[in-house]
């Protein structure tokens, strides 16, 4: 079935806009300070990590913040959110408190899931956010489920589901883009492609690696989005939030980003050059470019560093309770295995 | 006052590591996120980064250093505005000693007792359970110390060495070198055409296992943990294991999936669970769960060898565990034979894989309470090796089994009915089970604790059918 109105499509990995639209002062600040309270946190969390307050596995975030800041933004009360286990970062743009998410690293009471999730795995049905899952792509079906719900329901409501470069490899991936389209499901596939699943490359993985073309067989328009700059996110967030809630059915927003630090917290770092990574960070940081946009826009040192003052107080506020908070009642071992 | 730099850990079990390389000098100035320091250990190596500002004031532990004990200070930071005459202040901070090394995770639970639940806690260092002769090792072998990560490398290259057809492939086995570093040196040796990394496809590279099996070769199928295997179970159980009856024997398939099964330390549910029972049920599957290094190494030849379909579940807490390994060219562990561990007449546990480190401390604990227990290590489920159980029982006419996995249809509840069958007039006291709680493993440190079985948990069973 062709659709002609499908002009998002043609976009498919080929065109790489100019500069995306300019955000307002207001939007530049809100970025800034959504992107910098997940990088301290992150931050934080390593700290921690490294003392033995946390646990297991711990995937950081720190590199990435555009990509799920800028998708907030664009975002309306009731859509969803869903992705895999490196989910500190949509859990905070959520709107998810610092201390329950810290405390869950911790495996405190006070963590979003009483202790017993830990760091991969939290949800929280007030921020509509649905998890945190920890087997790579089971979240894309998952996600596909709560779009099904809303088209079910008949309400507006978009679900925005966030999956890696390697875990686009998946078969029920493809599985569940088949489904969406066929029953024009209003899901957004944000692809976090950053370069590396744990220390395979993409092209040491993938037949295509143009992620936004993902769909073609099944006509899902795909769009590859320059993931460090998060004016670029917000406005391919607009335009995919828009044909959605339009009733046309999925859409693939492939985000070119990358992760600054190892896979998890244990990474032989051999896969990738120190340079590649300082060259990233050095050139495209996406919290740099905000802050050098506000500097030049003249907003002075100070009031930029009362931002950093601010989100290292909520972190450190975070930490503190996340280790002082006491573990879980022995009691709670049993409990939530059936209501 | 200036900040202190502590030696971070790469990972919940570490508690030393070298200090690679300084790449900041005292005096340079330092932003959040900059990369100032290497360290490594046997297994990784990790970027120190800062999270503060300001400038290095002082490197504590030069470069080159090996095994800082981690949260050893080894630099400081001064904050904009502090001079190194503020060096001063910071509290001089002994290296802690070895006993002291990993004192953090316990301080921050405000309980100096609380046992962080490090592998190495929950596992004798060498497994007790070579203390008995293995009737497959000739008297007087030369053995070797090895570690069951050594043993499985050397298992699966002996066996490549030997046959053209065997190749492994799976999630980051070629040139990460394994994410457990089981696989490490392989592609060196073998090549990439024989060492094959894959997307991340459990359910498509396992059928393209099987059917490259079907076509003849001898594929080793490495699943990064058995808990990704889910995602591939329909082609082990409905393609592997059924074919050769399906085909009237015309056709099976001679192929090996291996990987980590069983509770891994705070990994939470979805990491965290044991299959022994889930794929002990399928008819025309092997189930093979060792416990010792040798067994590790020998039945992992013999499953390579076989012509059937291998489910060999490893234990990641198992993997530096060092143990005593025959040096013959060719030593292979047959399968579905158990092993008497250890030898006593009071009381029977029958035991697997992690199961078996409860189980022989347990025995330990009860030698000094004047209670002899038989510890049989099953190293197969399926086919199971119910002869050396029941023999067993008959002289000791009580039997207490240990698994980590969920009691309801569980291995324990196999080897039970079996007994009860074989062996109900011999018994003194119904068989009891102890298990994995019934409840998927939850993250806490406290409770994951509480999840697992525990060495007192088997010490109460025995006694429970001693009526003791
Ligand atoms: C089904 C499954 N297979 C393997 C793993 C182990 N694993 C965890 S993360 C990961 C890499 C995923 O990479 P990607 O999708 O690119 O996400 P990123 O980590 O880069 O965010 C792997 C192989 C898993 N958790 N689940
Ligand atoms: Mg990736």
């Amino acid at each position: 079935m062709a659709t002609p109105k499908k002009t998002v499509a043609k976009e498919s990995g080929q065109e790489k806009a100019g500069s995306p639209p300019e955000f307002s002062r207001e939007q530049e600040l809100k970025a800034l300070r959504d992107m910098l309270l997940i990088r301290r946190f992150e931050e934080k969390a390593g700290q921690l990590y490294g003392m033995g307050a946390i646990g297991g596995f711990c995937h950081l975030y720190i590199g990435q913040e555009a990509v799920v800041v800028g998708m907030q933004m664009a975002l309306k009360q009731g859509d969803e959110v869903i992705t895999g286990y490196r989910d500190h970062g949509h859990m905070l743009a959520c709107g998810m408190e610092s201390r329950g998410v810290m405390a869950e690293l911790t495996g405190r009471r006070g963590g979003y899931s009483r202790g017993k999730g830990g760091s991969m795995h939290m949800f929280s049905k007030e921020k509509h956010f649905y998890g945190g899952h920890g087997i790579v792509g089971a979240q894309v079906s998952l996600g596909t489920g709560l779009a099904f719900a809303n088209r079910y329901r008949g309400n507006d409501n978009v679900s925005v589901t966030y999956f890696g470069d390697g875990a686009a490899n998946q078969g029920q991936v493809y599985e569940s883009f088949n489904m969406a389209e066929l029953w024009k499901l209003p899901v957004i596939y944000v692809i976090e492609n950053n370069r590396y699943a744990m220390g395979t490359s993409v092209s040491r993985a993938s037949a295509q690696q143009d992620f936004s073309k993902r769909g073609v067989s099944f006509n899902i328009p795909g769009k590859q989005v320059d993931g460090m700059d998060v004016r670029a996110v917000k406005a391919a967030a607009d335009e995919a939030t828009a044909w959605c809630r339009g009733g046309n059915g999925p859409i693939i927003l492939e985000m070119q980003t990358y992760r600054y630090r190892g896979h998890s917290m244990s990474d032989p770092a051999k896969y990738r050059t120190r340079e590649e990574v300082e060259k990233v960070r050095h050139d495209q940081d996406p919290i740099e470019q905000v802050r050098n946009r506000l500097l030049a826009d003249g907003v002075s040192e100070q009031d930029l560093k009362a931002i950093d003052a601010e989100v290292r107080e909520i972190v450190n506020e975070a930490a503190d309770f996340a280790q002082h908070d006491p573990e879980p009642d022995a009691s709670e071992l049993y409990t939530d295995i059936y209501r | 006052m200036p900040i202190q730099v502590l030696m971070p850990a790469l990972s919940p079990t570490m508690e030393k590591g070298n200090l690679a390389k300084w790449l900041k000098k005292e005096g340079e100035t330092i932003k959040s996120g900059d990369v100032i320091a290497e360290i490594e250990t046997d297994k990784a190596t990790m970027e120190v980064e800062a999270t503060d500002e300001g400038t290095l004031g002082k490197i504590l532990i030069p470069e080159g250093t090996a095994d800082v004990l981690v949260n050893t200070p080894i630099a400081t930071i001064l904050a904009d505005g502090e001079s190194a005459a503020d060096l001063a202040k910071v509290p001089a901070a002994p290296a802690p000693k070895a006993a002291e090394a990993a004192p953090a995770a316990a301080e921050a639970k405000g309980d100096a007792k609380a046992e962080a639940p490090q592998p190495a806690a929950k596992v004798p260092a060498a497994p007790v359970s070579e203390a008995l002769p293995d009737p497959e090792i000739p008297a007087g072998t030369e053995m070797v110390t090895q570690t069951i990560r050594e043993a499985l490398r050397d298992a699966m290259a002996e066996e490549m060495r030997r046959d053209g057809d065997v190749f492994i492939m799976g999630e980051e086995v070629a040139e990460y070198q394994g994410a457990y570093k089981v696989t490490q040196g392989l592609l060196q040796e073998f090549g990439a055409r024989r060492v094959i990394d894959t997307p991340i496809t459990e359910h498509g590279f396992a059928g393209v296992g099987v059917g490259a099996a079907m076509a003849g070769l001898k594929p080793i199928v490495e699943f990064m943990t058995w808990n990704f295997a889910m995602q591939a179970i329909d082609q082990i159980i409905n393609s592997a294991a059924k074919t050769l009856y399906m085909s009237g024997g015309q056709m099976g398939c001679s192929i090996v999936f291996r990987g980590p099964n069983g509770a891994a330390a705070r990994v939470a549910a979805q990491h965290s669970q044991d299959y022994a029972a889930w794929y002990s049920q399928v008819p025309g599957l092997k189930v093979v769960a060792p416990y010792s290094a040798s067994d590790y190494k020998g039945l992992l030849k013999a499953a390579i060898r076989d012509p059937n379909p291998v489910v060999f579940l490893e234990n990641e807490m198992l993997y530096g565990h060092t143990g005593e390994i025959p040096k013959l060219d060719d030593f292979v562990v047959p399968i579905g034979k158990a092993r008497i561990a250890r030898a006593g007449k009071d009381v029977t546990i029958v035991s697997w894989a992690m199961g078996m480190s409860y189980a022989l401390k347990a025995a330990d604990e009860l030698a000094k309470e004047g209670v002899e227990a038989e510890v049989i290590d099953l190293r197969t489920i399926r086919p199971m090796d119910t002869e050396t159980i029941i023999n067993s029982v008959k002289k000791t006419g009580r039997a207490v089994t240990v698994e980590e996995g969920w009691q309801q249809s569980g291995v324990g509840s196999e080897v039970a009915a079996r007994i009860m069958e074989h062996a109900f007039d011999y018994l003194d006291a119904p068989v009891a089970r102890v298990s994995g709680k019934d409840v998927p493993m939850p993250y806490a440190a406290n409770l994951e604790k509480l999840a697992l079985p525990s060495v007192a948990e088997v010490v109460a069973a025995a006694k429970a059918v001693s009526y003791r």
